[in-house]
């Protein structure tokens, strides 16, 4: 049967099995969004910005495991979505973003509303299209969907010209693809994994480093029987939270620049590190130098070819998809018998004891001022531990990273590569239409929040009952706090000034707004706003908070990990 | 180190802005790049010279693979390979030049391919190395024009980049 290009839009969607597609019409997708007008087998999420499109759908994804699917028009459409893809992509989310274009014989005619969306796009996508043939259109998106969710997972775009959604062509949506170019690895080389388990078993002081591949590709189970199996020590990266049960007593919490004091000790006098989807990055490991100076044995399993050997040299590289790897390294141990050397083991395990014993997240709540840890640790409290968590960026990230303790992956949702102020709102809103009865709460603060406070009408329109924790310290925090380590306290720029009533404001967007000033308050404000009365309503918590908090530990930039700065003796 | 790396790509538009903006956006040094389609039409080869550490000839391989048109990844000058390069030279040919020109043609084995009154164009192929030193060879006041492809690269004998 012959369709436009516009029904063959509609129709792989619906053979992708989307439950939703964010998005905001225009011009160039007008032919598109008249379909999806005429059928009922998915949703559409009419957000206020694009920005918040990408995110929402981006979260749909974290939260869940399942493609996330934007819709934009062409020209101001792409370049406002191109934030949530950027960020998408520094995380490895899988996503497919349509993006209108103006008609095939306007491009390069500087149309209105035209870009180059394929040229701008091109950095921070995976990969991307621009269908300039109807008969493309339909084994082009399903190819977005495969490469966005094989391999190492990110966001493709397809650019799709007004004028192919109006032409007709005969609709066959292909049942599977092979690309010539495209062949991700699933299963690790055998001998690599080999000699993997032969050091593993040698380690004396062994460290087991998890990053967010781990959430990513569903390996957290296989990481838990490792872990146990060996009794190493476990630290996650910042996207790597959940990974592991934080409650569980092998974890030493999170690594990094806020990370805690055993866990970045434990990192550096390691003798033998296991990497499981992380990436060494600037923020995790410090300067490469400094963590290079004590020699350690790496063993590096990713899916990724290119995170290998990039900013640290490993000696057992191993690429293929995690719970494939974990799995073959689980099953030679298991053959091989052996165990790690227990003595030394428990003198590793009474070294990070002694680490643990510097209490390096430790704070005081007095009864004057709230302290934004104490926020979160009773948000831990009344949750059950059992809520999904998104965040923005600054102070209340770290903050929520530290003391909100994650058993479960997919269960925290930041912008951890690119650290987007914004995500925050929008992210809840995503996990909400992926989990549509689990506790949301978004830990935020005055900065992040008003960078897409506009989204309180989209989170009206479709009932969506997020509770968000807005650390207010009117400040915007992590600038202040390095302006004060770094600049000589010269606050330039980072006082946040003629902030709105937040109470007023979420009122006036139809939700519930609560001010909270006092600590004796925190703990009855949070149990009231999770409480059956508000079940269905967004509340917008405003916690007045400490100016001049800071997050410590700190391992300044360019710092080595064990160069932490700690918070100031209590 | 200087590398000659050689790569397969899917002849696709934007595929040669896939693999310039890879280079610039990660910082990898670019000496010169060459790229035409293949015998296959549906494939182009390209050569890139570039330059760097180990460490970076690495990750410029990984990362050129990592790009979904890109089917497949050599570095030449890891082995036996032949490199060529084509050069186009104007230069001013009067008087006494005229008859030096052509002697410095014949010794660089190149080829006057467009004669006129006053001028010679000379076709020359050769390394890198070569086409500079024929260059250094020609007063510099009598060169009117040059123009250089950059690299192209294939590897001896039974090293075979094919799809």
């Amino acid at each position: 049967m012959q369709l436009t290009g516009a029904e063959i839009v509609i129709r792989c969607l619906q053979e992708e099995k989307v439950e939703y597609v964010f998005g905001y019409p225009g011009g160039s997708v007008l032919y598109i969004y008249d379909e999806m007008f005429k059928q009922d087998k998915f949703k559409h999420v009419m957000v206020r910005h694009e920005q918040a499109a990408v995110h929402a759908a981006d979260a749909y994804s974290r939260s869940s495991n399942k493609i996330g699917v934007c819709l934009v028009t062409s020209g101001p459409g792409v370049t406002n979505a191109v934030t949530g893809i950027a960020t998408a992509h520094m995380d490895s989310v899988p996503l497919v973003i349509l993006s209108g274009q103006v008609p095939t014989a306007y491009i390069g005619q500087d149309a209105f509303q035209e870009c180059d969306t394929v040229g701008i796009t091109r950095p921070c996508v995976k990969h991307n299209f621009l269908v300039k043939d109807v008969k493309d259109l339909a084994i082009t998106l399903k190819k977005a969907f495969y490469i966005a969710k094989t391999g190492r997972p990110g966001p493709v775009l397809v650019d799709i010209p007004k004028d192919i959604t109006n032409q007709k062509c005969e609709f066959e949506y292909p049942k599977t693809i092979t690309m010539r170019s495209y062949n991700p690895v699933v299963k690790g080389h055998g001998g690599q994994i080999k000699k993997a388990v032969q050091m593993l078993l040698e380690a004396k002081r062994p460290m087991i480093y998890t990053g967010g591949g781990v959430i990513l590709s569903d390996a957290a189970e296989h990481l838990i029987k490792l872990a146990r199996r060996l009794g190493f020590p476990v630290t996650n990266t910042l996207m790597g939270l959940g990974g592991y049960p934080a409650t569980d007593k092998q974890f030493l919490g999170m690594l990094g620049m806020h990370g805690t004091f055993e866990a970045n000790m434990a990192m550096q006098h390691c003798d033998v590190l296991i990497a499981v989807g992380a990436r060494f990055d600037d923020r995790v490991i410090g300067n490469p130098a400094n963590f290079a100076e004590i020699s350690r044995r790496i063993i590096h399993i990713d899916i990724d070819p290119s995170s290998i050997s990039k900013r640290v040299k490993v000696d057992v590289p191993i690429v293929g998809n995690l719970p494939d790897v974990l799995d073959d390294l689980l099953k030679l141990l298991e053959a091989s018998a052996g165990v790690p050397d227990p003595k030394a083991l428990a003198v590793w395990w009474k070294q990070i004891d002694d680490w643990r014993g510097k209490k390096s997240l430790k704070y005081k709540q007095g009864k004057e001022i709230i302290m934004p840890q104490y926020v979160v640790e009773k948000l831990y409290e009344i949750t059950g531990g059992d809520a999904f968590i998104t965040s923005d960026v600054g102070q209340h990230q770290m903050w929520a990273a530290q003391y909100y303790k994650f058993d479960k992956p997919r269960r925290w949702i930041n912008s951890g590569g690119l650290g987007t102020m914004g995500v925050g709102l929008p992210y809840a809103m995503g996990v909400r239409f992926a989990n549509p009865k689990a506790t949301v709460a978004c830990v935020t603060g005055e900065g992040s929040i008003q960078m897409n406070i506009q989204e309180l009408s989209t989170a009206k329109q479709f009932r969506l009952p997020i509770k968000i924790i807005n650390l207010n310290n009117r400040y915007l925090g992590m600038v202040r706090q390095w302006q004060q380590v770094f600049h000589g306290n010269r606050y330039s720029e980072s006082y946040v000034d003629a902030l709105p009533d937040f109470v007023k404001l979420a009122q006036a967007y139809g939700h519930v707004g609560m001010k909270i000033e006092h600590p004796a308050d925190v703990e009855p404000a949070l149990r009231e706003a999770f409480s059956a009365k508000h079940k269905s309503d967004l509340v917008f918590m405003d916690f007045i908070t400490d100016q001049t908090a800071n997050v410590y530990p700190m391992v300044a930039a360019g710092k080595g990990l064990s160069e932490m700065i700690l918070a100031e003796e209590l | 180190m200087r590398h000659i790396i050689s790569i397969l790509i899917e002849n696709e538009a934007g595929a040669l802005s896939r693999v310039s903006g890879l280079f610039s956006a990660r910082a990898f040094n670019i000496e010169s790049l060459t790229v035409a389609p293949t015998e296959d039409a549906s494939l182009s080869r390209m050569t890139i010279v570039s330059s760097g550490s180990d460490a970076v000839i690495e990750q410029i391989s990984k990362q050129l693979n990592k790009l979904i048109d890109v089917v497949k990844v050599v570095d030449l000058s890891e082995a036996a390979h032949i490199e060529r390069e084509l050069m186009l030279v104007k230069v001013r040919a009067t008087g006494k030049d005229r008859e030096e020109m052509k002697r410095i043609a014949d010794i660089f084995r190149g080829r006057i391919i467009d004669v006129t009154d006053s001028t010679y164009i000379i076709e020359l192929t050769g390394s890198g190395s070569k086409l500079d030193a024929c260059l250094g060879a020609i007063d510099g006041s009598l060169i009117l024009e040059t123009v250089r492809t950059g690299i192209s690269g294939i590897g001896r004998g039974d090293r075979i980049l094919k799809v």
